[in-house]
């Protein structure tokens, strides 16, 4: 991955190449209640990824026998659009992107309640309409929304970022360019309010002392992260009518 | 003032009082949905959205799903069917129901009034009908989320109070969210707009004044027209 490329200089008189510093974020937007036949959605976007996620339910499991008599079983589907990257990306799941909903469900899933609604299906859509690296963690951010707009039971909304390392400095939230000339790279999420990390990913390389400062700089991310999303809510319904 | 929270809000340190829509963790007490604090009596949290739960004692207004004998499976708009068994006929008619012949006593689609009655714990969900609100006489469905029908109803009755007087409507509110409006077809029409923006402001204050306000207004270019 690293090797065999052209090198590229990736940080310049300490910036990275937009410009950020090493521990800034990219400009993030989120929209709540985007489509009005979904239970629940959520439009993010961090930098240029652009995506969607979609809340049905708690409705009826099918098929029955993958029902579970206690409690309500979350299905997450992961996809990317292809017109989401430079290459045309072959339409369908693949083995990426199966993985990807399965982490992304782990990581859902010690907030979501689920024994409130026993023998339904909540099912979560993804989907990616622009991509430009991290798009797991920024759907785990948009789906944990949709799914609070859905009012699902939650213990808490789930926050996400990744890190990496680039010429050899460790940075939050890396771009396509830097996550494809990198050194390595680390999706985290977690639960804001108790630290609880749901999902840790790594691509790459990193020492032990990078790896534990890597993560410290993850966890202040999400904090950030959570404070957005938690305002995205609330905004949604302090607008005030005029008469 | 109205205050709203998103799931794992801290709200109270009384543990004690925590009631729907929370959960107690270190003996303080957070928002366990994304919606509006109540404090009085416990501490509530009323969710914005979300799926009807049956419960029983609850009044619905059903839709005949599917016949499969001997009970007519009723879509209660919630992630569970509830079932009516076919006895609920058989008291108050001479004619015996058989295999076959129950789609003439109520077919596919067709609406009912009905009360659960027992709600287990496999989410088995079973009704009783209530015949004395017979929707067959005519009316108008109207579906909004079952979260907003408390406004719909107002404090003590007063929204629903008013809507039936301005609006000069038979007017009755399921728990599930399903309304059922009968008069006239322009005050059908009044009513069904005033419903709809109550459903879409449901969390603004003043809203019983504001809606009288709005139909009065409607009223009015109306009567121009």
């Amino acid at each position: 991955m690293k090797e065999g490329k052209e090198e590229i200089e990736l940080i310049k008189e300490g910036k990275r190449l937009d410009g950020r510093g090493f521990d800034e974020l990219r400009p993030i937007k989120i929209e709540v209640g985007v489509l009005k036949r979904a239970d629940g959605s959520c439009y993010f976007e961090l930098g240029d990824n652009k995506v969607i996620a979609a809340v049905y339910g708690p409705r009826e499991m099918h098929p029955r026998h993958a029902q579970d008599a206690k409690m309500a079983v979350v299905k997450f589907r992961y996809n990317m659009a292809p017109f989401s990257v430079d290459d045309r990306k072959r339409p369908g799941p693949d083995r990426r992107s199966v993985e990807i909903s399965k982490v992304s469900r782990e990581a859902l899933d010690p907030v979501i309640m689920r024994e409130y609604y026993p023998k339904t299906a909540i099912d979560v859509y993804v989907e990616i309409l622009q991509s430009d690296a991290g798009t797991r963690t920024v759907g785990i951010n948009a789906a944990s929304v949709a799914l609070a707009d859905a009012g699902i039971p939650m213990k808490d909304l789930v926050s996400s970022v990744a890190v990496g390392k680039i010429d050899g400095e460790i940075v939050l939230d890396l771009n396509a360019m830097e996550d494809n000339h990198g050194e390595a790279d680390m999706p985290v999420a977690m639960v804001a309010r108790t630290n609880t990390i749901t999902l840790l990913q790594m691509d790459g390389r990193l020492e032990k002392e990078e790896f534990e400062r890597g993560l410290k700089l993850a966890m202040g991310a999400c904090h950030q992260i959570y404070e957005l999303q938690r305002a995205a809510l609330i905004d949604r319904y302090s607008e005030s009518v005029d008469v | 003032m109205y205050k709203v929270v998103v799931p794992g809000d801290f709200i109270s340190e009384a543990a004690s009082r925590a009631g729907e829509g929370t959960y107690v963790e270190d003996g303080k007490v957070y928002a366990m949905r994304y919606g509006i604090v109540d404090e009085r009596g416990g501490i509530k949290v009323v969710p914005l959205s979300g799926k009807y739960v049956p419960a029983e004692g609850d009044v619905v207004i059903g839709r005949i799903a599917e016949i499969s004998f001997p009970f007519w499976i009723v879509d209660i708009a919630s992630p569970y069917e509830a079932r009516l068994h076919m006895s609920e006929f058989a008291d108050t008619r001479d004619e015996k129901i058989e295999f076959g012949s129950m789609s003439r006593f109520l077919d596919l689609d067709e609406l009912i009034v009905a009360k659960v009655t027992n709600v287990d714990a496999v989410m088995r969900v079973d009704l009783a009908l209530k015949e004395d609100f017979n929707l067959r006489s005519g009316g108008r469905l109207i579906e909004i989320p079952h979260t907003k029908v408390p406004r719909v109803i107002g404090r003590s009755g007063s929204m629903v109070k008013m809507l039936k007087e301005k609006c000069n409507c038979f007017i009755f509110i399921a728990k599930n969210g399903r309304i059922w409006v009968r008069g006239r077809e322009d005050n059908m029409n009044l009513a069904t707009e005033a419903i709809l923006k109550i459903a879409s402001e449901s969390h603004t204050s003043g809203l019983t004044d504001r809606v009288a306000d709005f139909l009065d207004s409607l009223k009015r270019e109306k009567g121009r027209r």
